[in-house]
């Protein structure tokens, strides 16, 4: 009982550093290692996390089910779209000039929003396998 | 080299661990291992990848299927010849082709004189972002790393179904417990 203390407690330290991490992963991948792929994994996995210390009711009531289900093709979802804006405006699908007046800055815009898009397809599939699994060993 | 042996050492506990669940620690320290080495190569985002999918959540999966399974110890098997065979004539196969590789780190090998040189010039004046990888990864390349994402999308969306249960199959289990 004394090591569920010790894990309950070291795990409520440590979630929100994790959680802040894949921020910080994702946002700063332009400038240092990361993006939306490991955003996504790290994520995912503070939720698995709470999952396994506090039990699978706690993890669903802030990873919910019927989201982490939607967010596996929302993401594939967002980064296809992204693409045929593109084609709308009258541009090669996947250019990503057409998100600002200045080309380069459009390019930084299309970055952040594909990287979102990685970001919620790879969370969204992680948990959901992980969700999968448990539920299959009840 | 240390830690290339290290890895061969990894390897071959996890060739004779009959234990499942040993199996499972040693995957977690090999894909830590193969970061370090991803690390010592300079390629910080694939070591990033390495550590977080490897040996976290991979880990936490063949954990969860450890449980589904219900086996820990895995059967002796008698040694059989034709997939050792199989495998070491492929292992030599591979072996033979990486020596013809050009010798790492020379800036003269083919793959730095295609793309590789315009990338590194033209990405921040292009794109704007420092981070060259992100810039091949989400721009230049942004094709293929669709094709990775609808790839994601895919296998978990296989995955998940087959482990799901379906509704009639739960009632009918449900039905049964009654």
């Amino acid at each position: 009982m004394s090591l569920d203390l010790i894990l309950r407690v070291g795990t409520k330290l440590i979630l929100p550093f994790i959680m802040l991490f894949a921020l910080y992963v994702q946002f700063h991948g332009d400038y240092g290692p990361g993006g939306g792929f490991q955003a996504g994994v790290i994520s995912a996995g503070s939720v698995i996390l709470l999952a396994i210390t506090f039990g699978l009711g706690r993890a669903k009531r802030i990873a919910p089910p019927a989201i982490v289900d939607r967010m596996v093709p929302l993401g594939v979802l967002i980064f296809a779209g992204a693409g045929v804006v593109g084609l709308l405006r009258g541009r090669n699908y996947l250019d990503y000039a057409v998100f600002h007046r200045d080309p380069v800055h459009g390019h930084e815009w299309g970055i952040l929003i594909v990287e979102a898009g990685v970001l919620v397809t790879v969370a969204g599939t992680m948990i959901a396998l992980f969700y999968a699994f448990v539920e299959r060993g009840r | 080299m240390a830690l290339l042996t290290l890895l061969a050492v990894v390897t071959l506990a996890i060739v004779r661990q009959r234990s499942l669940f040993g199996v499972v620690v040693l995957f977690g320290i090999y894909s830590f291992l193969m970061a370090s080495v991803m690390i010592v190569l300079d390629a910080v985002d694939v070591a990033m990848t390495e550590a977080s999918v490897g040996a976290g959540v991979s880990t936490v999966l063949l954990l969860a299927a450890l449980h589904l399974i219900k086996t820990i110890e895995m059967r002796q098997s008698r040694p059989r010849p034709l997939p050792l065979l199989l495998s070491v004539v492929t292992g030599g196969a591979l072996v033979w082709g990486a020596l013809a590789l050009p010798p790492f780190g020379v800036p003269d090998s083919p793959i730095h004189q295609h793309v590789a040189p315009r990338y590194l010039q033209k990405s921040i004046e292009e794109t704007g972002v420092p981070n060259v990888v992100t810039a091949v990864l989400a721009d230049y390349r942004a094709f293929d790393t669709l094709g990775e994402a609808t790839v994601i999308f895919t296998g978990g969306i296989g995955a998940v179904l087959l482990l799901r249960r379906s509704r009639r199959d739960a009632a009918a289990r449900e039905e049964r417990s009654r």
